[in-house]
């Protein structure tokens, strides 16, 4: 019987031949890691199991990014944390800040992760690999524990969902969050619950390699286990680029077995926005044009990266932030901060009235670096609109992409690029 | 533990982590911390108010979003006794098994059940008696191994059995 490339990547690390969906194997890990959020809690876990070291230093990361640069006293505690646990444990890969960046964008980026690879984090967008054609799932931190000491952790093998979109999009500004928003609408915020979210067609062939890694990167919003994407030569070309290992391409077979299959054409798609407070309640952005926001967050490891900024930027040359608006720009990482200060992004944002942020995920769970106040509203290139997710409870979060994040900025309120430039300021 | 009975809390459906623990407390992990701050944005004060025991009941997937395990430890440590829900989100749910937080899958229980009702639960049994109306509900059992992961209390004394075994 035919296996979907999770389910061979799966069975290669299970030391089996094939594996089934519903299946329970222990898996061996490639890469095991943790921030300054859930790092703390699964290294006091992993000093109750009896082990004196990590299975494999290399293969054992820790990386602040959540409330770094530390945004207060008990967030530098827990910064400290694992800078100290990766000194003791001599770990290759702790990156202090000011040489990282938003863990989901600095993994890849830097080729820790390739191909093949089975990965757990203790963050729920580590799904975010799949883009590669890795096996990645986001865990807790008790879990993270076990696989820091044992480098193997048990799973049920995940049925998966095969989502095919055709077409060639009309708008120029439809990319990929536009098109995860419109999956995660149509199948609902536990419409893959434990599933692999498979995503194929002419449509995923057509994206950049960051446009897909923002789409698996929000396959947890409709609760899968996994995203994944058959690598092809955008991936390979993007991964030998970087990788700090050897890696290994896998592909579904024409027979293997899909719980379910999901089309959308995406040729009459507009840009879309995710409405408080779920994912899920996603609408055309021209039914969004008379929300007002206050402020408008470009950045996360959803919409942190090159491409992101670069679009953002295209769409604010020239114009200034809407006067009661707050714009606030987060790269990634420090690669793409830099190259941002190199080719000019950055006197673009700054010349608009737009703040830009040192990498960090800040705001998007309501950390730090642009919080709202009870009532306000953002429009926001992020992952997450749940209740209080960047601020009061009251406050409000639009999920959009960052060509209508940009537009917004400007405008006042949600809006598309196309009415920028009918914008006289 | 193989008995718990305490009063019904309930919430509805799509209950994510940050509603269960907002992040704006996770600049600590302290579990009596946590509780502190435990489904705050839903029941003002919970913790002055629960006696230890009381049962949460919550719509289908339950914990969605983060994998932050804060979330299932502010349950845990806020005094409720086991989660019943129609269903869980999947992170959500291994975190409860591993630290040790019953939760119970029963979408009858769900539908049937009113805050403030007294519900008995038997894990092994999967029996769910709601002593307030008296219905009686079955739910479905752990797989033997989830079982005896929270026997043990979670999955840290589980797995450092077996590393005592190895060496």
């Amino acid at each position: 019987m035919g296996m979907t490339i999770t389910e061979k990547i799966l069975a290669e690390h299970a030391g089996l031949k094939e594996v089934v969906a519903g299946q329970l194997i222990n898996a061996r890990l490639d890469l095991v890691f943790a921030n300054d959020i859930t790092g703390p809690l699964a290294i006091k876990e992993f000093k109750k199991i009896g082990v004196t070291s990590v299975f494999d230093q290399s293969k054992v990361l820790m990386i602040p990014d959540h409330f770094a640069p530390a945004k207060d006293i008990p967030s530098a505690q827990q910064c400290l944390e694992i800078k100290r646990f990766a000194a003791e444990q001599e770990l290759v890969h702790y990156y202090e800040v000011g040489r990282c960046g938003i863990e989901h964008c600095f993994i890849p980026e830097q080729g820790l992760v390739v191909p093949g690879d089975v990965v757990i984090g203790a963050d729920s967008h580590t799904c975010t690999y799949g883009a590669l054609g890795a096996f990645s799932t986001g865990v807790g931190s008790t879990d993270l524990a076990v696989g820091m000491a044992r480098g193997e952790i048990w799973f049920r093998v995940p049925e998966s969902i095969k989502i095919i979109l055709h077409g060639k999009p009309k708008n120029r500004w439809v990319s990929g969050k536009d098109y995860i928003l419109a999956i995660i609408g149509k199948i609902g915020v536990d419409g893959a619950q434990y599933k692999t979210m498979e995503f194929a067609g002419e449509a995923i062939d057509d994206l950049s390699v960051a446009a897909r890694l923002t789409m698996t990167n929000m396959a947890i919003e409709a609760g899968a286990k996994n995203g994944i994407i058959a690598p092809d030569e955008k991936t390979i070309s993007y991964v030998k680029e970087r990788a700090q290992k050897a890696w290994r391409i896998y592909q579904s077979d024409d027979d293997a077995v899909y719980e379910r299959i999901v089309e959308i054409d995406v040729t009459d798609l507009q840009p879309q926005v995710a409405f408080p407070h779920l994912p899920s309640n996603t609408k055309p952005v021209s039914e969004a044009t008379d929300v007002k926001i206050d402020q408008a967050v470009i950045g996360s490891c959803t919409n942190g990266r090159w491409e992101d900024l670069l679009e953002a930027a295209e769409i604010m040359k020239g114009h200034k932030v809407h006067p009661e608006v707050r714009a606030i720009v987060i790269p990634g990482t420090q690669d793409i901060y830099l190259r941002a200060v190199k080719e000019g992004l950055m006197e673009t944002f700054i010349e608009a009235g737009a703040v830009v942020s040192t990498p960090t995920c800040g705001p998007c769970l309501g950390g730090y670096m642009g919080i709202l106040a009870k009532g306000e509203r953002a429009v926001s290139t992020t992952n997450r609109n749940f209740v209080g997710r960047m601020g009061h409870p009251q406050s409000e979060v639009y999920l959009s992409g960052p060509a209508v994040a940009a537009a917004s900025a400007i405008l006042g309120r949600i809006g598309t690029p196309e009415e920028v430039a009918q914008c006289k300021y | 533990m193989q008995v718990l009975k305490g009063h019904v809390w309930k919430v509805g459906q799509d209950v994510d982590t940050d509603l269960i623990i907002a992040a704006r407390y996770l600049n600590q992990s302290d579990p009596t911390y946590l509780a502190k701050h435990c489904l705050e944005d839903i029941f003002p004060k919970l913790n002055e108010k629960i006696k230890k025991g009381d049962i949460l009941v919550a719509g289908k997937n339950f914990g969605c979003g983060s994998s932050r395990e804060h979330a299932p430890l502010a349950i845990k440590h806020a005094g409720f006794s086991c989660v019943v829900a129609e269903n869980y989100a999947r992170i959500f749910y291994r975190n409860a098994i591993n630290i040790g937080l019953p939760v119970i899958v029963s979408p009858e229980t769900v539908k049937m059940t009113a805050a403030g009702d007294r519900l008995e639960v038997d894990l092994i049994k999967g029996i769910i008696r709601n002593i307030t109306t008296e219905q009686t509900y079955q739910s479905e059992t752990l797989p033997p191994f989830m079982m005896e992961i929270l026997e043990k209390g979670g999955l840290i004394p589980y797995v450092s059995e077996k590393v005592k075994a190895d060496v």
